[in-house]
């Protein structure tokens, strides 16, 4: 089966065309790096993204502390994560990178500050 | 007065990179001005990532981008940061006045770089017709009401024109729970990077309608519906194919302008010394696109300033 996909490596956008056996990415076309190859098999097999989010900040410079998943994490699991970010507070002066909360849900990932609070 | 080597006007990406730029290469009197209380611009509520993967070979979000550079800044004595610092003239002399609580500055510059990046087109550029009830926010107005202040500003939302930021605020307002009934757009083409189609409108099933146009958004107080028709190659609502969305927010993403109405100020005048870099200069697609741009903006000011 042909499918056709668009890579979302980087701005360059490329319409990746993709030769599919029982759910398996046998060739990929249409890459102009390497990126695009290891994407569109990940896309088909197991399809996964960085999500960034805010948390709520108490006390702090600002109101809200920009996040994000320090890997990517199955699509499927995006709503279930938000729903453990909607539940943190932050309290304490932070530096980009550092994490707000460990191994979210068992996907051994972490999620990371990115801007700096005090 | 105060005077000054070089005083660069905006602390976003642009200014940021010219102020660094001009110090490497020799100006050691710099002043930048910066009308929020930090640096980093519209970085800052670009939570989400596709940053830095030219200019620093990985991904990041807005905000670690801009805090590489807030941080190189702040290592850097020469660079003076004056923040909450709004310029509100601007002469042929390269004369500046800037407000900043509780006093009004002026500074005469040897050499000034206009960074003020750009700013979203607005409802009226695009002729929507109807009421005028609450609701109806620019795509990157309802980013920062979400992303910096907390607020989530509707529940159904219906997004007019598929800029980048529309694109990214459709995912951003379906991760916060809200629903997204549909991206509206009258060219035959995403107006935004394919690959935000894909991420934020694909991934989450959003409606992307192409040749339609909004032709009328309903409301008293509040949006309660629009109605939305297929367009023609002249993009003319085609009789008959109108139908109607309901929904309480509107979001307009229909292109970005530069920002330079400072630079309006000298009335087209060529003024040696004076130089425009970043989005206030061309509104690039990608922030690496600002950055190049705008250090080659604090070369060349650096430059005619060792020519004086």
């Amino acid at each position: 089966m042909i499918k056709k996909i668009t890579c979302i490596e980087c701005p360059k956008g490329c319409g990746l065309e993709l030769d599919i056996e029982n759910c398996h990415v046998i060739k990929v076309s249409g890459n102009k790096c390497p990126k695009g190859e290891k994407y569109a098999i990940a896309e088909i097999e197991d399809p996964v993204r960085i999500l960034t989010s805010t948390v709520a900040a108490q006390g702090l410079s600002l109101k809200m502390v920009p996040v994000r998943t320090d890997k990517p994490i199955p699509k499927s699991r995006m709503r279930e994560v938000m729903k453990e970010i909607k539940k943190l507070k932050i309290s304490k002066p932070q530096l980009p990178g550092d994490i707000v909360l460990k191994n979210i849900l068992g996907l051994n990932v972490d999620l990371i500050v990115t801007r700096n609070v005090c | 007065m105060i005077k000054r080597d070089l005083v660069i006007v905006g602390g976003g990406p642009a200014g940021m990179a010219a102020a660094i730029s001009a110090h490497e290469n020799g100006s050691k009197d710099i002043l930048l001005l910066e009308r929020d209380q930090y640096l980093g611009g519209i970085l800052n509520q670009c939570i989400h990532t596709g940053f830095g993967l030219e200019y620093f070979k990985e991904v990041l979000t807005g905000p670690e981008y801009a805090s590489r550079f807030i941080e190189k800044i702040k290592d850097i004595p020469n660079i003076e940061v004056s923040l909450k610092s709004f310029v509100v003239k601007l002469t042929t002399g390269k004369e500046l006045t800037f407000l900043k609580p509780g006093c009004l500055t002026q500074v005469r510059a040897k050499a000034i770089i206009m960074a003020t990046g750009c700013r979203e087109k607005t409802r009226e550029m695009v002729h929507i017709a109807g009421f005028r009830p609450a609701g109806i926010f620019s795509a990157g107005l309802a980013q920062k009401l979400i992303n910096i202040e907390g607020l989530l500003p509707g529940k159904e939302v219906v997004i007019v024109g598929s800029g980048d930021i529309g694109l990214i605020m459709a995912r951003r307002f379906r991760l916060e729970g809200a629903s997204v009934k549909a991206v509206i757009e009258i060219k035959k083409t995403s107006r935004g990077l394919i690959r935000n189609v894909a991420q934020c409108i694909e991934d989450f099933d959003i409606p992307f309608y192409l040749s339609h146009k909004i032709t009328k958004i309903y409301g008293k107080d509040r949006v309660e519906k629009v109605s939305v028709s297929r367009v023609d190659d002249a993009f003319n609502a085609i009789l008959g194919s109108e139908f109607d969305i309901a929904c309480d927010t509107v979001l307009i993403s229909v292109g970005l302008i530069p920002e330079n109405e400072l630079l309006e100020m000298t009335r087209g005048a060529s003024v040696p010394g004076l130089f425009v870099c970043g989005n206030s200069l061309k509104v690039y697609d990608v922030v690496d696109s600002v950055t190049k741009d705008s250090i080659e903006a604090g070369r060349v000011a650096a430059e005619y300033l060792k020519g004086l």
